[in-house]
């Protein structure tokens, strides 16, 4: 071992409590902020995906940006004309099979048609104002996790019976309605049909599971009284991030509006950058907090060897010498620190994790935490980094001390 | 043939300390030190012995004058090469012992080896535990200094002193802690270093029965050498 190391090892073992204290300081900031960091993130990782999963990742409405201009409006730019009634636009996405074809060529991820409706279901006296979304069972799988949400059945169920349909759990249970049951539910064009329940659902998301049904595309443009309506395609897309380029790529070539989930989630997601901000002022403050108990763990033990510095100087040791036994004693704190704060950091998350919670908006029961590398990478480096500032900087002025003026001092 | 050069050699050496009023700690001090040559410094309180040590071991600099190290000018050289120059040529013993604590005897004595990392390590061992046992402490080389006497401590700072085989030994009050058995064994130690191994020791000693044994002593009254003469036993008389 070489003798800058072998001294700079004897030091800190003869000095074991000090290094402990050290260590401790070091791990301690380190599994803080891994915890605070992963707990943060985690929470944040587990809402938008609760957002993601909710919707599709791109939803192409019947909609425009712009409302359709009247026939009158686009020969006349200067003129008002009163009493012309307005022109009513065929509701739905046209030709929104060449569409999705057109979709399927270029974009990497999934197409779904669907119909939007409202509805009115009515069980045992009961009423209650719901969305009736009709999809298409098979395409539905590769766009939505409805398939795996289907409780008391399954997502091809609906095939089962004429007009069936599949309630929100929470629904279910307002109407009061049972897997079998026969509801009665009253379309926007004020068409009723009886539908039976197949199936039901539970999304996790109490506000999606209490309000929306689903039933086959055909029987929901029955509901809407218009044959052949698709109001809505569905995408999901491979790159969940990117979905909000490929929505305006998408609004440029069909012309619709295409809302990715990041603009239908927009208030929430800046919300975020004012959180983030404000995790990482936190992890920051909990890093420096330890790099300020390191730096003064270290000086003290340089301070401490002042008369070793004066004794290895006199017998001719160089300065850059000196300094490294000190650097690397503070290194050496910081390493084991930053290993012993890993590991505490992740037993600290594995319990924060553990702690059941209950909330009435989420099917969550546990703290949402992630296990992420980069912030067991980002307190590992802060903590060498201030480690390395500790060590070297009373290191540099404790080495530059003239030995005669140690040797004076001590004797 | 020239004549080889003197191991040190101090010339017109003044060191003087600034501030409001200056003072002068070494004055003008002309020394030449011949190999083989056990001198000893002695002077009241406060006359500067122990800063032209410093100065002479290089571990100060001097505000004037000249330090040649057997024969080597070394005021141009800067704090590496005058730290190169310590480790390889000047071994140091100190009133205090100055042992590194938490490292043993042996450790301690093997330092100034490692740190020059001429020999390798078995050698290192080896010769620290000659160097320790030939300074009668064979038995106690793994023991840390709190577990020494004063004696033993001050003869394992010999034994580091001497671990790079160094042309000149410079040693500042190196009895002025110890008893007298103690003191005696130290100065037996300087004493047969000089006959037998031809090495320079200079001593800076208030205790006169020390600068007695001396080959020569040299008396420093303000900074300035107020007498320099050879001892009786050195002129063959004792």
């Amino acid at each position: 071992m070489s003798l800058v190391f072998s001294i700079a090892l004897t030091h800190l073992r003869s000095r074991l409590r000090q290094t402990l204290v050290g260590v401790l300081g070091v791990a301690t900031g380190v599994g803080f902020s891994i915890m605070m960091a992963s707990l943060m993130e985690g929470s944040q990782e587990d809402f938008v995906r609760q957002l993601v999963d909710s919707l599709p990742h791109i939803s192409i409405s019947d909609d425009r940006r712009e409302p359709t201009r009247q026939p009158a409006d686009m020969v006349y730019d200067a003129v008002q004309i009163h009493g012309l009634a307005s022109r009513a636009f065929r509701p739905g996405i046209k030709n929104p099979y060449a569409i999705m074809a057109s979709l399927e060529s270029w974009l990497p991820g999934a197409v779904a048609p669907s119909v939007q409706g409202k509805a009115v279901l009515r069980f045992a006296s009961r009423d209650r104002a719901a969305s009736v979304v009709g999809v298409d069972p098979r395409r539905e799988a590769s766009v939505s996790k409805l398939p795996g949400q289907v409780r008391q059945g399954s997502l091809d169920n609906l095939y089962k019976a004429s007009n069936a349909i599949i309630l929100g759990d929470g629904l279910a249970k307002k109407l009061g309605a049972r897997v079998g049951n026969t509801v009665s539910v009253t379309g926007g064009a004020g068409r009723v049909l009886l539908c039976t329940v197949v199936a039901l659902f539970h999304s996790g998301v109490a506000s999606i599971d209490e309000s929306q049904s689903y039933t086959l595309i055909k029987t929901a443009q029955i509901l809407a009284g218009q044959t052949g309506l698709i109001n809505e395609i569905r995408v999901k897309a491979q790159d969940v991030m990117a979905a909000r380029e490929v929505a305006s790529r998408i609004e440029a070539e069909t012309g619709y509006k295409s809302v990715s989930w990041q603009e239908a989630h927009e208030d929430l997601l800046s919300s975020f950058v004012i959180r983030n901000i404000i995790m990482y002022t936190v992890v920051g403050a909990i890093l420096l907090v330890a790099s300020f108990g390191t730096f003064n763990i270290i000086s003290t033990i340089t301070h401490e060897k002042t008369r070793d510095i004066g004794i290895m100087k006199s017998l001719g040791f160089r300065e850059a010498t000196v300094r490294r036994i000190f650097v690397i004693e503070a290194l050496g704190i910081g390493l084991i620190g930053c290993a012993v704060g890993w590991a505490f950091g992740y037993l600290l998350t594995m319990a924060m994790g553990s702690i059941e919670i209950k909330s009435p908006f989420m099917d969550t029961n546990h703290l949402p935490v992630i296990y992420a590398p980069g912030h067991y990478l980002l307190a590992g480096l802060v903590a060498l980094a201030s480690s390395l500032a500790a060590g070297y900087m009373p290191a540099r002025k404790a080495a530059r001390l003239q030995p005669v003026d140690i040797i004076r001092g001590a004797s | 043939m020239s004549a080889p050069a003197p191991v040190l050699e101090a010339r017109g050496l003044r060191r003087q300390l600034g501030g409001e009023i200056p003072t002068t700690l070494v004055d003008g001090v002309d020394l030449v030190v011949q190999r083989g040559e056990f001198l000893a410094v002695t002077g009241p309180s406060g006359s500067g012995k122990s800063s032209l040590l410093y100065l002479l071991g290089l571990l100060d600099l001097p505000s004037a004058g000249e330090v040649l190290i057997d024969g080597a000018a070394t005021s141009r050289l800067d704090e590496d090469a005058r730290a190169a120059l310590r480790l390889k040529r000047i071994g140091f013993v100190f009133q205090f012992h100055f042992l590194l604590p938490e490292f043993t005897a042996l450790d301690n004595v093997m330092l100034p080896m490692r740190a020059l990392g001429v020999l390798p390590e078995k050698a290192m061992r080896g010769r620290a535990t000659e160097l320790l046992s030939q300074l009668g402490l064979a038995a106690h080389v793994g023991k840390r200094p709190d577990q020494l006497s004063g004696g033993q401590r001050q003869r394992v700072a010999i034994a580091r002193a001497l671990a790079n085989d160094p042309l000149l030994i410079l040693a500042d009050e190196p009895t002025g802690n110890l008893d007298t058995a103690s003191s005696d064994q130290v100065l037996a130690t300087l004493r047969k270093l000089v006959d037998e191994t031809g090495k320079s020791v200079v001593v800076v000693t208030h205790d006169p029965a020390l600068a007695a044994r001396c080959d020569r002593r040299v008396h420093i009254v303000d900074g300035r050498i107020a007498e320099d003469r050879r001892n009786a036993r050195a002129n063959g008389e004792g």
